[in-house]
């Protein structure tokens, strides 16, 4: 069985609203608090954080604010820390378009989800035309 | 009115130390207020410290990149000083190489950058 089929345990979880700029910053710090939490190296630290740095942002600027969810995993003894965001914004019309380095509909830089993909070590994306966004990423400390 | 990261003059350069994780807004009046000091004052180098901050993401790394475009725009050279590691090596991941913005490890080699490209006149792009 690999690791990844086993049973994912959650603790700790947070929810916090994402509606204003300030928002994104308290974002970042509770992501670093579970972050220091469950150890996770100062780089890894670093590298969620951004991401979810990137998250935030996106619910808010184009999700039209919404909330984070955020927790520490753990699977097969292995401690993470997940942070998931989810509007009730437009969506996304075309995801891999999306995920696209360096695409923005806006005047973004167009690397926020890309970006966050490859910085957190799993990321997934659940989006419905009209109805929201869901964005969760996990980073496991090793 | 919000709160604004202050900008100090030394000689003809301006130093910028960000000392607390920024809201969007305060980045983008960062931004402003620095392109209105380099008209001001007329200075010819602007360092900027970034050795508080703990992350950088895609928003202020574009605010770097620019305000080292305008700043040039100006007549004023930009340095990006203080990068942390684990903050370079999560830009490089996100995709932002910050390939035109000229960077040092500390403000002495910051500072010692600006002399040199000052006294050899600015550097081609
Ligand atoms: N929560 C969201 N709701 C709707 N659209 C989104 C959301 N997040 C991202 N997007 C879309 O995906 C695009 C790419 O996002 P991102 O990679 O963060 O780049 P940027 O923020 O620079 O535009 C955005 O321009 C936007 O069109
Ligand atoms: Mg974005």
């Amino acid at each position: 069985m690999t690791s990844s089929s086993q049973p994912v345990e959650e603790s700790d979880a947070q929810e916090s609203p994402i509606t204003g700029n300030g928002d994104v910053v308290k974002a970042r710090q509770a992501v670093r608090a579970l972050a220091q939490q469950a150890r996770l190296s100062l780089v890894d630290q670093t590298k969620l954080v951004t991401a979810a740095s990137e998250l935030a942002r996106n619910t808010l600027s184009y999700g039209g604010g919404g909330t984070m969810r955020v927790s520490i995993v753990t699977r097969a003894g292995t401690t993470g820390v997940k942070a998931v965001f989810s509007d009730q914004g437009p969506g996304i019309p075309d995801v891999d378009l999306a995920l696209t380095d360096g695409w923005s509909s806006g005047r973004g830089m167009g690397l926020g989800l890309s970006g966050a993909r490859r910085l957190a070590d799993e990321f997934t994306l659940e989006s419905a035309p009209g109805r929201g966004t869901t964005v969760s990423v996990v980073k496991w400390a090793r | 009115m919000s709160e604004r990261v202050p900008i100090l003059k030394i000689g003809d350069v301006l130093l910028v130390s960000i000392q607390f994780d920024l809201e969007d807004q305060m980045v983008m009046d960062l931004q402003e207020d620095l392109s209105q000091r380099i008209v001001d004052t007329g200075a010819h180098g602007v360092v900027i410290d970034i050795s508080a901050l703990e992350i950088v993401d895609s928003f202020v790394g574009r605010m770097l990149a620019s305000t080292a475009a305008i700043s040039r725009v100006l007549g004023a050279e930009t340095v990006v000083v203080g990068m942390r590691p684990a903050v370079a090596m999560t830009l490089v991941e996100l995709g932002l190489s910050l390939g035109g913005v000229r960077t040092a490890l500390n403000l002495e080699q910051g500072i010692g950058e600006l002399r040199r490209s000052r006294r050899n006149g600015p550097v081609p792009r």
